[in-house]
């Protein structure tokens, strides 16, 4: 059995934080470079411009790429041959949000109770997914989730005979009602099957994975690219101003299901795709 | 399509000049609030009573911004979803404020009152938050500090950059723009 003090996750989660905020991923980066190539709109084109700009300054200066530095979601993979000692995992994680967020200078968007609306002050609690693995090692993601993405995300449980088409109306239908609300260019995270609540976890997980990156299944993999195509067809464009992209991704992450249920979720991610690992 | 450079306070001549599609960068006096405070404004409107800002003439920057780091003075400050906003902007607007700054589509009762009382929409790159915060070069908190990020703030701008999406004559970019780079299938 390895031991492991919970200060290594607050001293993790708090580095991750941070990073996530200012550094994008150079698969997005790369992704945005190669938009500018295809997109057409000279509007679109501007925005895009901004875009790489933006992501440069936050990086260079440390300072957060988008205002709303998100709801601070914490997928963490424990292995089972781990024993935790010195501390609560889910306070350890909330104090290393704390502080992130605090001496990282990041917005503090999380409110105590959803009607009453106070700030919790350190954008605490975190929302945390926790797993547990085989192993001796612990794997932590931060991923700040911001609202303005988050709210066009949608949840719906389809019939079985609605199939393989319905699936694929519901995503572009869901994109096209989203219009330029949620920053295009955005990501789109698919989950298909399980129940409700699992449908809306695997959509989120897909946004996880690399740009350029397809499901591993094929059948899975040519949906992910019919869809990113037909998205890229809807004109919504950066900003939704118009233009030729609007996705630079579609992930889709699958799981098995009930014989009456066809639980679909999409989870929409703008073009701040935020996310740091690490593993201890 | 064209570029333009701005200053505020605005007037209905300036505002009839600004067409969808353009690029203008703003500069002068510009006022932050978002969700929480557009409700304590139309609250105060509603009771009769006077606005702790005068919004004539003045341009209202959808945003909360990230807290300043040491030496700067603001944080990240791109802007907030203007949807959400729908149902407080008309209140605004029969005020006399003749702009507003955020991201995506403004709703019907919305753009009714821009065109009865000459108001325009800027569309700010959603996520240009380290880009648009360098365009700010003094903030200052001057209603709801208790709202923190949401609280009223002035600040003075310099060439903030933005597209004209909605303007005071119906037109509508988010309408436009992606019908003219739609695809049929």
């Amino acid at each position: 059995m390895r031991e492991l003090d919970v200060g290594e996750i607050t001293q993790a989660v708090k580095r991750l934080s941070m990073e996530a905020n200012y550094f994008l991923g150079d698969d997005q980066v790369n992704a945005l470079k190669e938009a500018l190539k295809k997109e057409e709109s000279p509007v679109g084109k501007s925005v895009l411009n901004q875009i790489v700009e933006n992501q440069e300054i936050a990086r260079t200066e440390k300072m957060a790429i988008c205002q709303d530095t998100g709801f601070t979601v914490v997928f963490i993979d424990l292995g089972q041959e781990v024993h935790l000692i010195g501390g609560d995992l889910t306070e350890a994680v909330n104090e290393g949000v704390r502080q992130g967020y605090t001496e990282g200078y990041l917005r503090k968007s999380i409110v105590k109770d959803p009607l009453r609306r106070v700030n919790t002050g350190d954008n605490t609690p975190a929302v945390v997914h926790l797993r547990l693995v085989p192993g001796d090692k612990v794997s932590i993601t931060v991923a700040p989730k911001g609202g303005g993405s988050e709210n066009m995300s949608e949840v719906r449980m389809l019939k079985p005979a609605d199939g393989p088409e319905g699936v694929k109306n519901f995503v572009i239908d869901r994109v096209r009602r989203s219009g330029g609300n949620p920053c295009p260019p955005i990501i789109v995270g698919v989950g298909i099957g399980g129940t409700f609540e699992i449908a809306a976890l695997i959509a989120k997980k897909a946004l996880l994975r690399e740009l350029g990156q397809f499901n591993p299944d094929p059948y899975y993999a040519e949906m992910e690219k019919e869809l990113l195509r037909e998205i890229n067809k809807l004109g919504i464009g950066p900003m939704g101003l118009g233009g030729r992209v609007t996705a630079l991704g579609v992930f889709i992450e699958y799981h098995p299901c009930h014989i009456a249920s066809l639980p679909i979720a999409v989870n929409i991610q703008c073009h701040a795709a935020r996310h740091k690992s690490v593993v201890i | 399509m064209s570029e333009k450079k701005i200053v505020t306070p605005l007037t209905d001549d300036v505002v009839k000049t600004l067409r969808v599609g353009d690029t203008v960068y703003i500069s002068g006096t510009i006022y932050t609030a978002r969700d929480a405070a557009h409700k304590r404004l139309v609250d105060l409107l509603n009771e009769g009573k006077e606005l702790p800002i005068d919004v004539k003439g003045q341009i209202i920057y959808y945003v909360g911004p990230a807290p300043a780091p040491p030496g700067k003075p603001i944080g990240s400050a791109g802007p907030t979803t203007s949807y959400r906003m729908n149902p407080y902007a008309p209140y605004l607007i029969e005020q006399g404020l003749k702009g507003m700054i955020g991201k995506g589509e403004m709703g019907e009762g919305v753009v009714e009152a821009m065109k009865k009382h000459c108001a325009v929409y800027f569309a700010a790159t959603g996520g240009a938050a380290a880009l648009l915060a360098k365009c700010v070069k003094h903030a200052e908190i001057v209603a709801y500090e208790d709202l923190g990020a949401e609280a009223i703030r002035r600040l003075e701008v310099e060439n903030l950059p933005v597209i004209v999406a909605q303007d005071c004559y119906g037109g509508n970019i988010y309408k436009e723009g992606v019908e003219k780079y739609r695809v049929a299938s």
